[in-house]
């Protein structure tokens, strides 16, 4: 399932992951000092959490801190491979509708009471009570029978089979003694969560900091890093400023300060930088709609003139890959066999000249019945690496005859205006990838009404097909072979210009050891981390 | 007098009626929902689900049912509750955001007009001089520079290199074990670039404004009359003409009431300042109608308080005003 980008907009991710490792953290591991307990690690946020129950939230910020806070029943494992959290195991019925998770016996709320299935039943029953304004419903919505036989034992019965069913069940479960019978929405623990997690909350200043303290009862391990101090600073240079005087010990870094301003001897002496690529892409998605796209021929000449390479270079300064579909580069879903558009500015004019484009008035801009090859791309306000690329994406088809304006909107009124009644001709945005490759509700011609998710209006009778045998198919092979396909139509097709994957930047001080960067990024092994006893920096 | 104040108060509900309706009407025009941060683009939201949120906010109302429900609760003194995922009521939200703008724009404000008065007096004073130059320069500059590029210069220079001033926020990370006496000092350490900041670009309006007034008087007949009966210099600008020249001040700083509860978003997005601006810009990026409809209406109270006050104290201040 692929998920908005907006939230990437809102602040840096911190959990995505493929491996890069710096060699300097394999020595320092290697010589490391023994773990030790103690000393605060400060993070920064742009943005401020939104609310910490979390089917009331929907922002990055919120789920970072709600995930230290809170326990699924099921967690990826570094590897993006499923391991079991709260549930020690699960067994997948032979029809593949039921699954039934057996649960820890060993889980403690943070407030003493012990964890049991009714906390689970009662988060699903959170989930689907039409009264509780949560935005992810749907999914659960197709449970046809949950049920908890005993207090360690929490079943599911689908419908029908869901390839997606078991991530669903990563979703944090909430305390039922905390918070039954009562109006989620106006309980304490909107903004004093009480969770399982390896973190437990301590307080919350608004606009300033929310205060985590580890958790010595958790069921793993008692986390070594004392605290974590979330300082929310919503300006990302006012943030690096902090870094380098010392007051915060991990960031997300833009591009630019990765590339460019953190490659002093003092930064190296203080600081680790990590990279990896992050779950999400780029695009430029055309209105299929619109009669200009409807020609496959003109939209893979438009793929041939734009130089994916250069974007990346010049808009991420290198530190990302160009994109080829929907899936991440190096994860399972991902199919690198299909057809590639190299930069080539004059097979782009000899498929437009194929579909009958000529410049025939010689004004430098090409054009059939009389009509020039103009059109508009627009895209959201206040991320600059799209209008950057926007930017660049003009240029080069103005080289092969095509007139293009870049539009700029608020991000409200863009997708109101132009995205959802489908009144535009192209547009640059993002997908987050999720780990689950289905994307139905993207992809799928049932989809394409106003304000739903195929708003480029695309319909391929295949794709449909394939979309639909693919999320109710659990063997992995099998579903491989189904994207695989998929992916492949929409190489051929062209409905998106798939442009590129950024990639995640993190900085951490590094006085903070153990850490491993993994496909899943570093957050994975986050209780593990610690800092050697005469390296630390804050005594409580 | 009273009668008259009393007029004014009076004629004050209609103006506020009008002006709540009006920014009701416009902000419920602006495209786009509270709803849609979380629904829009969304893969997991269904279009009933959309529908059921919208509905749990009244959003299915008609606009002028929606305006009686705000104006009823106001009426009792309620703003509602905060159309974001917290849910809060935006009585409180507002609460926690105003002692720190308040504070920060009084003190911006008296070191404003600490250092323009003179500063306007002195240009005034002795025109056309190299001093008049020079600080007409200074302060254009201090007008002209953008807040955010001279914050992030100051911070990098005092805080990174120097290691002086801290850089964002107003608390240190052990604040709360610190002594009274200790917590104060932290926060006006943490201030020290951010008032700075504030108060560097008013400069210009205050200090060029108090100059005019200063000119303008040293030309009146009284002046003349003062250094006629042969009083030191000193006495006929500070005694006589200071006195007159004050008084328009008066009428500026009613006018800067309102502005008292406003912050600026650049300014508090840079120094991680908790400030009513960024809280009011984020309202308005959210579409978070009983937010921004609060801290209009506060402002809209203020507004016609603060000219009321200002005409007020001009009134008891100057004898010339008051018999009209």
């Amino acid at each position: 399932m692929i998920q908005l980008f907006y939230i990437l907009l809102l602040g840096a991710s911190l959990l995505s992951g493929c491996d890069r490792k710096p060699p300097a953290t394999v020595e320092s591991l290697a010589e490391a000092p023994s773990p030790a307990y103690g000393d605060t690690l400060l993070m920064g946020s742009i943005g401020e959490p939104s609310n910490l129950i979390p089917v009331l939230s929907s922002d990055s910020a919120s789920s970072d801190i709600n995930g230290l806070v809170y326990n699924g029943l099921l967690r990826y494992d570094k590897d993006l491979q499923l391991e079991g959290e709260l549930a020690h195991t699960w067994e997948i019925s032979p029809d593949n509708l039921t699954i039934t998770f057996h649960l820890r016996k060993d889980v403690r709320w943070h407030d003493g009471q012990p964890f049991t299935a009714d906390d689970v039943l009662f988060t699903y029953q959170l989930l689907i009570d039409p009264a509780v304004p949560t935005a992810y419903a749907d999914r659960y919505l197709q449970v046809v029978k949950a049920e908890a036989p005993d207090p360690h034992t929490f079943r599911v019965t689908y419908g029908q089979p869901l390839a997606s069913a078991l991530i669903s069940w990563m979703f944090p479960v909430h305390p039922r003694h905390l918070l039954k019978d009562q109006d989620v929405t106006r309980s304490p623990l909107v903004r004093a969560p009480v969770g399982t997690g390896p973190y437990r909350f301590v307080e919350w200043r608004s606009g300033e900091k929310v205060v985590l303290e580890a958790n010595p009862d958790y069921f793993e391990k008692q986390p070594y890093i004392h605290r974590v101090v979330y300082r929310i600073i919503p300006d990302p240079s006012t943030m690096f400023l902090e870094l380098r005087s010392g007051g915060l010990d991990y960031m997300g870094l833009t591009p630019l300060q990765y590339a460019r301003q953190t490659d002093t001897l003092a930064f190296k002496r203080r600081f680790e930088k990590y990279r990896y690529l992050d779950f999400s892409y780029t695009y430029l998605g055309f209105n299929l709609r619109r009669p200009l796209f409807q020609d496959v021929r003109v939209r893979r000449a438009l793929a041939h003139a734009l130089n994916k390479q250069e974007l990346v270079d010049g808009v991420l300064l290198g530190l990302g890959t160009e994109a080829t579909g929907p899936y991440k580069p190096g994860t399972w879903p991902h199919n690198p066999d299909v057809r590639r558009y190299e930069y080539n500015p004059a097979e782009a004019r000899r498929l437009l000249a194929e579909a009958g484009w000529h410049d025939t008035d010689g004004d430098g801009i090409l054009d059939r019945d009389g009509r020039p090859f103009a059109f508009t791309i627009v895209t959201n306000q206040g991320n600059d690496t799209r209008t950057k690329s926007g930017e660049i994406i003009q240029r080069r088809l103005q080289e092969v005859g095509v007139s293009v304006k870049l539009r700029v909107i608020e991000w409200a009124s863009f997708i109101k205006e132009f995205i959802n009644p489908g009144d535009f001709d192209a547009t640059i945005l993002g997908w987050t990838i999720t780990p689950d490759p289905d994307a139905y509700n993207v992809w799928h011609s049932s989809k394409t009404g106003v304000g739903e998710l195929n708003f480029v209006g695309f319909k391929n009778a295949e794709v449909d097909k394939l979309l639909e045998e693919g999320r109710h198919t659990l063997d992995q092979q099998q579903r491989k072979r189904i994207y695989d396909r998929f992916q492949e139509i929409l190489a051929e097709q062209q409905p998106y210009i798939f442009l590129y994957v950024p990639e995640s930047l993190p900085v951490v001080a590094n006085r903070f050891l153990g850490i491993e960067p993994a496909p899943a990024g570093i957050m994975h092994n986050f209780i593990h981390w610690y800092v050697p006893v005469d390296q630390q920096k804050y005594q409580r | 007098m009273f009668v008259q104040i009393a007029k004014r108060l009076i004629m004050m509900l209609p103006l506020l009626l009008g002006i709540t309706l009006i920014s009701f009407v416009v902000i419920h025009l602006a495209p786009g929902e509270p709803t849609d941060l979380q629904t829009q683009l969304n893969p997991e939201v269904s279009s009933e689900l959309r529908e059921r949120l919208r509905a749990q906010y009244d959003l299915d109302k008609p606009l002028l049912v929606q305006y009686g429900k705000w104006l009823g609760r106001l009426v009792q003194l309620d703003f509602g509750e905060s159309f974001v995922q917290d849910r809060r009521p935006v009585a409180e939200k507002i609460a926690e955001r105003l002692p720190v703008t308040i504070m920060i724009n009084l003190l911006s404000i008296g070191l404003i007009l600490l250092i323009a008065v003179p500063l306007g007096v002195l240009s005034a004073v002795r025109r056309n001089s190299l001093f008049d130059r020079f600080t007409t320069v200074f302060v254009f500059i201090g007008f002209a520079t953008p807040s955010f590029w001279l914050a992030l210069l100051l911070m990098d220079f005092f805080g990174v290199r120097l290691g002086l001033f801290p850089i964002a926020g107003l608390k240190s990370l052990g604040h709360e074990y610190l002594s009274f006496g200790r917590q104060v000092g932290d926060v006006a350490h943490h201030l020290v670039l951010p008032v700075f900041v504030s108060a560097f670009g008013g400069l210009a309006g205050f200090s060029r404004y108090m100059r005019g007034n200063m000119l303008e008087v040293v030309r009146q007949d009284y002046i003349l009359t003062a250094r006629a009966k042969g009083l030191s210099e000193r006495v006929v600008i500070y005694r006589h003409a200071l006195h007159n020249a004050l008084l328009p001040v008066i009428t500026l700083l009613g006018l800067s009431v309102p502005g008292l509860i406003g912050g600026s978003v650049i300014f508090e997005t840079i120094f991680a300042i908790p400030g009513m601006g960024k809280m009011f810009y984020d309202g308005v990026m959210m579409r978070d109608y009983p937010l921004i409809m609060g801290v209009l209406v506060i402002g809209a109270v203020l507004t016609l308080v603060g000219n009321l006050i200002a005409d007020v104290a001009y009134a008891m201040a100057d004898p010339r005003i008051r018999r009209r």
